[in-house]
């Protein structure tokens, strides 16, 4: 040992073990940061949290007479596609069931498979809007030239009449995007 | 404080007094005064490089239009920092992540944190020598890599101009050089840089207090590093986890917050700020310690409240925890979180009342000496209560929706960081000057300093407040001519910090001249935790034979 290593303190054994603590709980921490994406996206599916539309197996049983307008909205990203919404809005009560349709077309020249992420806006109406069919609750594949036309079948819940973050709402706007399938080769459409 | 001064006198440890060579005490340094040293010097350096940065921000925003930041300019002749509106982006975030990660958590925990944790507890060193040289020299390494990231391809132009909350997809696919992910290495290096020492400090603490130093006994700058390094353990690594992600999403086609993928860009901004919540609160508490310190030295009286001040640190490091969304009100929470984050925000008041009532306490009746540490200690309760007022503002989710990202939020954050954080660094840094250096400051350019500064910081951003309200939004390298009045008196102020910075280095140039003998304790009897019983500077080892603390009753 050289001279200028401080002395040793009687307690020294303990160091390992309040030291180990700390490197338990650093892993922890580490490992929380992780476990929370599964956790927060199926906390978003679980309760429509962020404007999360929920997909359900069958309709509300009461309709009621307030109206709302369902705007909706179409994009693409990263794919030679061309995604549109048959209509612009649709006004609905709210329990009874609305039907729109969106028309895809494949202007490139292979097939490709592409995936619709979804949202609602205003976020607070996520738990209300409820699809029980939808061409975004799988990956859609379209060969080169062909035109998809997909209905989506939806509900606004008659709580969102009453519920207090919702009930000022008079219009509701459902957006799908089309990006590459994940497990599939992005198109370079620049 | 409850140590009494009296007990031991340990200075004659000459014989023991073997300092290694120049080259292995500073760059193989296990001392755990020497590393302190280094880090004040680092933190020195690197708060002058951050300052500078600044300087650039208030030369672009003392007129409208884009005076620096174009290709024509004498910045785009010395070209370190490329000259363009992404250069400015670029300057901003360097300014933030130099301040906080470089310059306030090397001085306050590093610097001062090494240097007088040992000393107060009365233990002879830390307890992990060799790793706390590791922990000092990753975070150098850490500096140059975020220096090298200003140099490099970050996508738009040279350097990561996403601020250092990164949010992405702004530094996913907004920035597609290799810029970024230099700033992302350069904050695993620094991160692991803190845990490192953040794991040092709890068992030094915990394990080599002297006899009879119990918890409650410690002083209180001890205590609010042991807040402290507790909130670095548990945040640091969360942040360490996104930024993981982020490097993976950008570089290895995972999509952790890219929907694309089905992954969700808040989710990222939901584990910044789990972990840039704790971080403000990392930035302060030590400062809270200090100032407690001075506060009574100076009032030549006991600190009041002495456990609602350790337990009121504690429970600000809780609550720091469960207030994050608070700067996320603008994300779509719905109204019951929105109003669970504004009330939880407003309660970490009381706690922070506490601590400002308490050294108020402390003053009155105090037969008060204004000495330069005195003076940056007040002047810290001043900006830090202005800095807190408007931070309760700020925490009512509706008025947030409209001061979201506008300069009323920076007045705020720089209220309590730059001015709060970096008084009580001053303040620390004049009350143990002789104690550190073995040299005596210059009482004249102490105070000059601190007006200067005072004076200074307070032009700088109290009319940003007048500019937030206005709407003038952050982060833009222009604005309109109806902000043009208050941007010029904020330029005008910094030239007075300015002053005041260079006063700073001329005290410390006088005071390495001049050397002018230190003695153990220049404060007198208000100073009476165990460093004022050793001499000054400390002997190389201190404490062979362990000190005895007993109760002072309070």
């Amino acid at each position: 040992m050289s001279p200028a290593e401080p002395p040793r303190s009687p307690r020294r054994k303990g160091h390992g073990l309040i030291a180990g603590i700390c490197g338990v709980a650093v892993v922890g921490m580490v490992g929380m940061a992780y476990a929370a994406v599964p956790f927060y996206r199926a906390f978003c599916q679980a309760t429509g949290f962020d404007g999360t539309a929920r997909r359900v197996e069958r309709a509300p049983k009461l309709v009621i007479d307030r109206k709302i307008t369902v705007r909706f909205d179409a994009n693409v990203r990263g794919l030679p596609w061309k995604f549109t919404a048959d209509q612009a809005a649709q006004t609905i009560k709210l329990g009874a069931a609305g039907m729109a349709f969106f028309t895809v077309k494949n202007t490139g020249d292979k097939p490709l498979t592409g995936r619709a992420a979804y949202n609602v806006l205003p976020e607070s109406a996520g738990p209300y809007f409820l699809k029980t069919q939808c061409f975004c609750f799988s990956d859609q594949t379209i060969q080169p030239g062909q035109t998809e036309r997909f209905p989506v079948i939806y509900y606004v819940e008659p709580k969102f009449a009453t519920d207090v973050n919702t009930r000022t709402f008079q219009e509701v706007t459902l957006s799908y995007t089309f990006f590459p399938a994940p497990d599939v080769k992005p198109a370079k459409a620049g | 404080m409850a140590t009494s001064a009296d007990a031991h006198a340990h200075d004659a440890h000459e014989h023991h007094d073997h300092k290694p060579p120049f080259f292995v005490r500073w760059f193989f340094s296990t001392n755990h005064k020497d590393i302190g040293i280094l880090y004040i010097l680092f933190a020195i350096m690197a708060g002058l490089v951050g300052g500078a940065l600044s300087g650039l921000i208030r030369w672009e925003l003392a007129e409208p239009g884009i005076q620096i930041f174009q290709p024509h300019s004498w910045l785009a002749k010395i070209g370190i920092i490329e000259a363009s509106k992404h250069g400015y982006n670029v300057v901003v975030t360097a300014h933030a992540l130099i301040m906080i990660f470089f310059m306030v958590m090397p001085a306050m925990i590093g610097g001062f944190g090494n240097f007088f944790v040992p000393i107060m507890i009365g233990a002879p060193d830390m307890a992990f020598p060799r790793m706390n040289n590791i922990s000092f020299w990753l975070l150098v390494a850490s500096f140059a890599v975020l220096c090298t990231s200003l140099m490099v391809d970050g996508g738009p132009g040279k350097g990561f101009g996403g601020g250092w909350t990164m949010y992405p997809p702004l530094s996913t696919i907004g920035h597609t050089g290799p810029a970024f992910d230099l700033a992302i290495l350069s904050l695993h290096l620094a991160g692991a840089s803190s845990i490192l020492g953040a794991i040092n400090f709890i068992t030094t603490i915990f394990n080599m207090r002297a006899p009879g130093m119990t918890l409650h006994r410690m002083p209180l700058f001890v205590w609010s590093v042991l807040v402290t390094v507790f909130l670095l353990l548990l945040s640091l690594p969360v942040l360490a986890g996104a930024i993981t992600m982020l490097l993976t999403d950008r570089n290895f086609g995972t999509s952790f917050f890219n929907p694309a993928g089905g992954g969700d860009p808040v989710m990222f901004q939901h584990l910044f700020w789990f972990f840039g919540h704790p971080e403000v609160y990392i930035l302060i508490l030590p400062g809270f310690g200090m100032i407690s310190h001075i506060v009574a030295t100076f009032s030549k009286k006991p600190v009041f409240g002495y456990l609602a001040m350790a337990y009121a640190m504690v429970a600000i490091g809780f609550v720091g925890f469960v207030v994050w969304a608070h700067h996320m009100f603008t994300t779509g929470l719905n109204v019951n979180l929105q109003a669970y984050f504004s009330a939880a925000t407003m309660i970490i008041a009381v706690p922070t009342g506490i601590k400002i009532f308490s050294w108020i306490a402390t003053m009155w009746g105090g037969s008060i000496d204004f000495k330069t540490p005195m003076l940056f200690a007040i002047g810290f309760i001043f900006l830090f209560t202005v800095g807190g007022v408007t931070g309760v503002v700020l925490s009512n989710a509706g008025v947030d929706y409209s001061f979201q990202d506008t300069y009323y939020v920076v007045a705020h954050f720089h209220y309590v960081l730059s001015l709060g954080a970096v008084f009580a660094i001053f303040a620390g840094f004049y009350y143990w000057f002789e104690k550190m250096w073995g040299v005596k400051y210059n009482e004249i350019l102490g105070a000059a300093h601190f007006w200067l500064m005072f004076v200074g910081v307070n032009v700088i951003f109290f009319p940003m407040h007048f500019l937030g309200m206005q709407g003038m939004p952050r982060r833009y390298v222009d604005y309109p001519d109806a902000f043009a009045f208050w941007n010029r008196i904020s330029t005008d102020g910094y030239m007075i910090a300015a002053l005041g910075v260079v006063v700073f280095l001329v005290m410390l140039v006088e005071a390495a001249v001049r050397r002018r003998k230190a003695e153990a304790n220049p404060w007198g009897e208000g100073a009476t935790t165990l460093e004022w019983t050793l001499s000054s500077p400390p002997p190389y080892h201190q404490f062979n034979d362990l000190p005895h603390i007993e109760a002072e009753g309070h």
